[in-house]
């Protein structure tokens, strides 16, 4: 089977240091692929480029077998759906932020009837008239949430999509998502280091570490490592990044 | 005191019976300065857009130039003017000297970095993380600046409120460029100067007055829709 998204030997140098180099990290159709690691591993970077909101300085991002280049660059992304860690609204109604992207693709005349039904889906209908900066943080993501999924992409790639959901609201909100993603059967690139989204919701997990995929496998496998299974111990995940822990 | 009294119940009585003279120079100083803003708009808002996002070698110098030129003496732009339109100066042959075409290129000049200036700080207010959440929405090059364009879009009005009101208030410029010929190049600012220089504070006062009047009723028009969505 083709994968839908594939990074082939991509490295990133920023200011003359390299600080992304990955050999290979395929999606396949339908799989929630979760990719963690300590802060500074390199996890936003990748999203960033398998998202081609960026070229890498070498390798390439496939996109369906076919190479990513500036020239398609834009037509890939416009199968494709980002959600940031902050809510990253528009300063416009909650209604109009989350059809902008069907807009912006042309489709405006079923923009507001999708953007409705997937605000109403997460919970934030009765707020389409609302102006998105007055939102509070969770509701603000759930619009962002809803702005990713009224594209109906192919690939929705999230980075740490729920850090800024306050934690009596988090666990909710997964739930919700996970219910959605299944039923939608979106294929999804989820970049965390929170081991318990894992768990919720990832097929398979990419543990990043210093720019380098350096284990794949279902999340059980990867909690169960000798070697990585601290990044699923959230008094050791966030520090592991430190060195401390003797990985290296 | 009796000199200030005097002043407004002249301008009232000029405003009233729509004396020809000050419609006209009102409407001239209308026309010019608002030209001159509208210029200034079109070069500064792109130019800052640029100056938010662009990368390249010098490019602190250039924002160095664009925040001094905020506080650019009209003066010193009026003299620049004129010796470029003079008539053996380089654009001489335009035959644009003492025209209000003069004074609107002396005017743009005057509120280009103000625009400029303020379109960049209003664009690097942004996230800088927008930038990417608009390009992942699959934006065009075209829509991403249209986007960005509206996310600044309050801090634009106080840059045109800016622009405005640093070009309806100055006189050197238009002095030297236009000359303050009656009936041709005379605006309010230098209608005033002229007032005052032959004794005539309540014509002055009068003149000034409307002067305030029409800034006012101006910014406060766009100060209505800048603060209809103010967040604080």
């Amino acid at each position: 089977m083709t994968a839908v998204l594939e990074a082939r030997d991509i490295v990133i140098k920023k200011g003359g240091r390299r600080i992304l180099s990955v050999d290979h990290l395929a999606v396949e159709p339908g799989e929630v692929l979760a990719i963690i690691g300590p802060n500074g591993a390199g996890k936003s970077t990748l999203l960033t480029v398998l998202a081609c909101l960026d070229l890498p300085t070498s390798g390439a991002v496939f996109f369906h077998g076919r190479r990513v280049t500036r020239a398609n660059a834009l037509a890939v992304r416009r199968r494709l759906a980002v959600v940031f860690q902050e809510p990253l609204l528009l300063d416009t109604t909650v209604l109009e932020n989350a059809a902008i992207g069907l807009k912006l693709r042309g489709r405006r005349r079923e923009a507001e009837a999708k953007a409705r039904a997937w605000l109403a889906r997460f919970g934030v209908g009765h707020l389409a008239a609302q102006q998105a900066l007055t939102l509070s943080g969770g509701e603000a993501q759930r619009v962002s949430l809803a702005r990713a999924f009224a594209l109906e992409p192919e690939v929705l790639l999230l980075d740490e999509p729920f850090a800024s959901v306050d934690v009596i609201a988090r666990a909710g909100l997964i739930q919700e998502f996970k219910s959605i993603l299944s039923s939608t059967g979106t294929t999804a690139v989820l970049v965390t280091h929170d081991f318990r989204e894992v768990s919720a919701l990832a097929t398979r997990v990419a543990v990043l570490f210093d720019g380098t995929v350096q284990a794949e496998g279902p999340p059980e496998a990867i909690a169960a490592h000798p070697r990585w299974g601290a990044l699923a111990d959230p008094r050791t995940a966030s520090g592991a990044g430190s060195g401390g822990c003797g990985w290296h | 005191m009796d000199l200030v009294v005097q002043g407004l119940v002249k301008a009232f009585r000029l405003l009233l019976s729509g004396d020809p003279e000050v419609l006209e120079i009102t409407l001239l100083t209308l026309r010019v300065s608002g030209l001159a803003t509208l210029i200034s708009l079109f070069l500064g808002v792109p130019l800052g857009l640029y100056l938010a996002v662009a990368r390249f070698r010098g490019r602190e110098l250039v924002v160095g130039a664009v925040n001094t030129g905020m506080g650019l003496p009209p003066t010193v732009v009026g003299l620049w003017v004129s010796i470029l339109l003079w008539r053996n100066g380089p654009l001489g042959m335009l035959g644009l000297m003492y025209t209000p075409t003069a004074i609107v290129i002396a005017q743009a000049v005057i509120a280009l970095p103000v625009v400029t200036g303020l379109t960049m700080a209003a664009v690097q207010q942004l996230s800088p993380k927008l930038r990417l959440q608009v390009l992942a929405l699959g934006a065009s090059p075209l829509q991403f600046w249209w986007i960005i364009l509206r996310e600044v879009r309050f801090g634009i009005l106080a840059a045109v409120m800016a622009g405005l009101g640093s070009v309806i208030s100055e006189v050197g410029a238009s002095m030297a460029v236009g000359g303050n010929v009656r009936g041709y190049t005379r605006v309010l600012t230098t209608a005033i100067v002229l007032e005052v220089s032959k004794g005539n504070f309540d014509m002055a006062l009068a003149l000034g007055f409307v002067l305030m009047v029409l800034t006012y009723s101006i910014t406060y028009a766009l100060t209505i829709v800048q603060q209809r969505r103010r967040r604080w």
